[in-house]
């Protein structure tokens, strides 16, 4: 991490924009003291230029009286001022399984059934358990300051219920299209599930044209999706069960219809579902250890417009990425969390759909003080080994756990998770780490007294190692070369437009590849992701990469003019899949191809 | 309406009324969940290269099922790409067009771009109904222009005509859905997008619209 930002997480944040705020600029900011623990208040600020006390009043009006026709990437709209840190954190629930599903579940499409093609692995890996999860929209309140805004949600609920999966334990998703038809707005009622990082077969991938819409009284109301949860090289390398090393824990599911993807996601198709293995236990006295149950919490990360009448806004013309003014955390804007004095894991998701962030514990009584905590994995995939940071960039899609030590801070103590990352539109952010306190403030940390014994080990911990590359595999590998431009508005890869119906890359099973990632763009960045598979990095502009980049990814962030190496084992199943830009907004228009793996 | 001279066109398109249409766009002008509220487009007169005198929102948009693409006749850079993509895309979706789906070029450079210059232009595109060459005034161009996001973030590029956007914007305005994709995508794949938006389309399956 940290190639284009100016200066490394671990150095102190005080560089860069660093100067005293005056009382005008907090109050303008909505920063001044008020009521809660902490020394000072972060808020709403106007619009998405990041917080450097220059909000320019004139331009925010002038934004507004524009309506955010064409003002891409701009932020659209001032969203109503909200109170920070005023509800707790809503945690998930975890989803249940059912003891049936009539029709049962088979191989070939049932009738009524979005699939068109047969499950490539449901005899070899028979679903342990069955879920039955409906899309529907339904009322949300993402604020108690504002009133419930209409989203679409898996079970209705925004984040969708978060699955607890296991390696071993084959799943099957009754997937149910129930979202209004004649739905008018934002967001489309076709719906294609991507489950974000699962090594899974094509036809439950979620691929952006599997989409299907929900006809009433016909066919197509739902889409069985089978999820092996099996270690990627089951099939040849390490068979029976796969290769140790490829185990995963933070996946998550969205919605990937073509061209619509960013409106649906941000409108709350969204969920996690976590992946736990003899190692990863999901039991804080068993295996790694790490902190579990209640202390094990994932926080997806998603700014959002609301307009004047407080409803969730999303502007249908922007081209550039979609940049939000209001901070939500699992789908509650600028909540409180009350932590124990004692370790936590968090799983941090950047949901999207355009805004990266850099992310920071600040003390607000003590600014300057850099709080360190542990990084445990990126993307999803543990480490090698852990990682001591102050900070963790997350372009869109990415995720990172984290551990944080509670029990160094007296209870009483309120600590800001901040966003420093300055950001001013959709294009990317500008690579500057803000000042401590001028940045977004994302959610309170409230230490309390102390309550269930902390039987996690603490850092430093060792996971799995990474099966890297052999000469050999190296050597063998065929290297393609991915460039990414723009020209006339368009998103182009290697000079060509995305086509659903086009195979641009056909890869037999089993094979390996280097691809070469170019940002050819300009003054734009992206984060890019591969489906289907863990990658590696083996190099970023030339140099290794960065520590937290030496494990397992699926998602590259490509910053302006960079160009990254990484290896990728091609494993198990065919069929179609895409890479694509994760800024959901360059997704939808057309960044993106498709690739096909081939059997040998 | 008869054909106009260029200058009877640059008279024309400088005193065209666009006052009604202004109120609407100076409206709240948001979308959100519900739909977009208030007068989004702009209601703003705009010349067909017939010479028929349309109006944008009312006339060409409203409750219908619509391609914009932004183009200018002396284009030497994407435009003739795009324009002969949109013929295939026009045959493919036969016969929708004029239908179900109508299709719309506008002028950035209207004040070069005549009704009869654009009508010069498409005679030897060999087009059928349901597809218009527009210009008009360019203060109203421009809002529609701004309006369907067909701007460029960078200021200079988005000065530079040549440079001038290539996306194809598509949707549905009845259900105030809308979307885009590259102009310079393939005929079959932009059809396909464009019919998933028609009544007809968006019951059928992501894999099986094929045309
Ligand atoms: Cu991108």
């Amino acid at each position: 991490m940290g190639d284009t930002r100016k200066k490394a997480g671990t150095e102190p944040a005080t560089q860069a924009s660093e100067r005293v705020l005056g009382r005008r600029d907090l109050v303008r900011l909505g920063l001044v003291a008020g009521a809660g623990s902490a020394g000072y208040l972060f808020s709403n600020r106007a619009f998405s230029a990041p917080g450097r006390g220059d909000v320019d009043d004139a331009e925010v009006r002038d934004c507004l009286l524009r309506g955010g026709v064409g003002q891409s990437g701009r932020g659209n709209a001032q969203s109503p001022q909200t109170t920070p840190f005023v509800e707790p954190l809503p945690i998930p629930p975890v989803k249940q399984p059912v003891a049936s599903l009539t029709p049962a579940p088979q191989v070939d499409p049932l009738p009524g059934e979005g699939r068109t093609r047969p499950h490539q692995a449901l005899t070899r890996f028979p679903p342990k358990k069955l879920y039955e999860i409906r899309q529907r929209e339904a009322r949300h309140r993402f604020h108690r300051d504002l009133p419930p805004s209409t989203v679409w949600g898996f079970d209705g609920i925004v984040p969708g219920p978060t699955f607890h999966a296991r390696y071993g334990e084959p799943i099957l998703v009754r997937n149910f299209n129930d979202l209004p038809q004649n739905h008018r707005g934002f967001g489309i009622p076709q719906v294609s599930t991507h489950l974000h990082n699962g090594h899974t077969p094509s036809e439950s991938d979620g691929f952006p044209t599997d989409f299907f819409p929900f006809v009433v009284g016909g066919p197509q109301r739902f889409y069985d999706q089978h999820y092996p949860n099996v270690l990627a090289g089951f099939s040849r390398q390490y068979p029976p069960n796969g290769d140790p090393r490829e185990a995963m824990s933070t996946l998550w599911y969205h919605d990937h219809r073509v061209d619509f993807t960013a409106p649906n996601v941000y409108k709350g198709l969204a969920g996690f579902y976590l992946l736990f293995n003899d190692k990863d236990t999901g039991d804080e006295t068993t295996g790694f250890r790490l902190p579990s149950g209640p202390f094990d919490v994932p926080m997806m990360f998603a700014d959002k417009l609301f307009d004047r009448d407080g409803q969730l806004f999303f502007d249908l013309f922007n081209f550039d990425g979609l940049l939000g003014d209001k901070f939500t955390v699992n789908g509650k804007i600028q909540p409180f969390f009350r932590v124990q004095p004692r370790r936590y894991r968090f799983r941090w998701l950047n949901g999207g759909p355009s805004r990266f962030y850099e992310l920071f514990l600040t003390d607000p009584n003590d600014r300057r003080r850099a709080i360190p905590f542990t990084q445990i994995s990126s993307d999803g995939n543990l480490l090698p080994s852990s990682i001591t940071q102050t900070s963790v960039r997350l372009s869109v899609a990415q995720r990172a756990d984290v551990v944080v030590d509670f029990s160094q801070f007296r209870p009483g103590t309120s600590l800001i998770l901040e966003n420093r990352l300055e950001q001013r539109n959709g294009r990317g952010p500008t690579g500057d780490i803000l000042a401590a306190g001028q940045g977004d403030a994302l959610l309170r940390f409230d230490v309390v007294q102390p309550g269930t014994p902390d039987r996690s080990l603490p850092p430093p911990y060792t996971f799995y190692e990474v099966n890297r590359p052999t000469r050999a595999e190296l050597d063998a590998a065929n290297v393609r070369i991915w460039e990414f431009e723009r020209g006339n508005g368009q998103w182009q890869v290697n000079g060509e437009f995305f086509d659903g119906n086009e195979i641009r890359a056909s890869i037999p099973e089993g094979a390996s590849e280097i691809w070469v990632l170019r940002n050819r763009s300009g003054g734009w960045q992206h984060p890019i992701h591969i489906h289907f598979e863990e990658l590696q990095i083996l190099s970023r502009n030339g140099a290794p990469p960065p520590p937290n980049e030496r494990g397992r990814n699926d998602v590259v962030r490509l910053g302006f003019n960079e160009e990254v190496r990484v290896f990728v084992r091609f494993r198990d199943f065919v069929g179609r899949y895409p890479m694509h830009c994760h800024n959901t907004i360059h997704e939808d228009h057309a960044m993106m191809i498709r690739f096909d793996v081939v059997r040998a | 309406m008869a054909l106009m001279s260029r200058r009877q066109w640059l008279a024309a398109a400088v005193t065209v009324p666009a006052a009604g249409a202004l109120v609407g766009w100076r409206a709240a002008v948001t979308a959100n969940a519900e739909g977009i509220k208030g007068g989004y487009f702009p209601n703003v007169w705009l010349y067909t290269h017939e010479g028929r005198r349309v109006r944008f929102y009312d006339d060409l948009v409203r409750g219908k099922v619509v391609v914009v693409s932004f183009m200018y006749s002396k284009c030497r850079g994407v435009c003739p790409g795009i324009t002969q993509n949109l013929a295939r895309v026009q045959r493919l979706l036969e016969p929708s067009v004029g239908r179900d789906v109508f299709m719309y070029s506008i002028s950035i450079k209207p004040d070069e771009d005549t009704p009869e210059v654009l009508g010069r232009y498409v005679a030897g595109l060999g087009i059928g109904p349901g597809w218009s060459f527009l210009t008009g005034a360019p203060d109203d161009i421009e809002r529609i222009r701004r309006s369907l996001g067909a701007v460029d973030p960078d200021p200079a590029v988005d000065a530079d005509k040549s440079q001038h956007i290539g996306m194809l914007r598509y949707g549905n305005e009845r259900l105030e859905r809308w979307a885009a994709c590259p102009g310079g995508a393939k005929p079959e794949w932009i059809a396909q997008s464009i019919r998933w938006m028609t009544d007809e389309g968006a019951s059928r399956h992501g894999t099986e619209a094929a045309l």
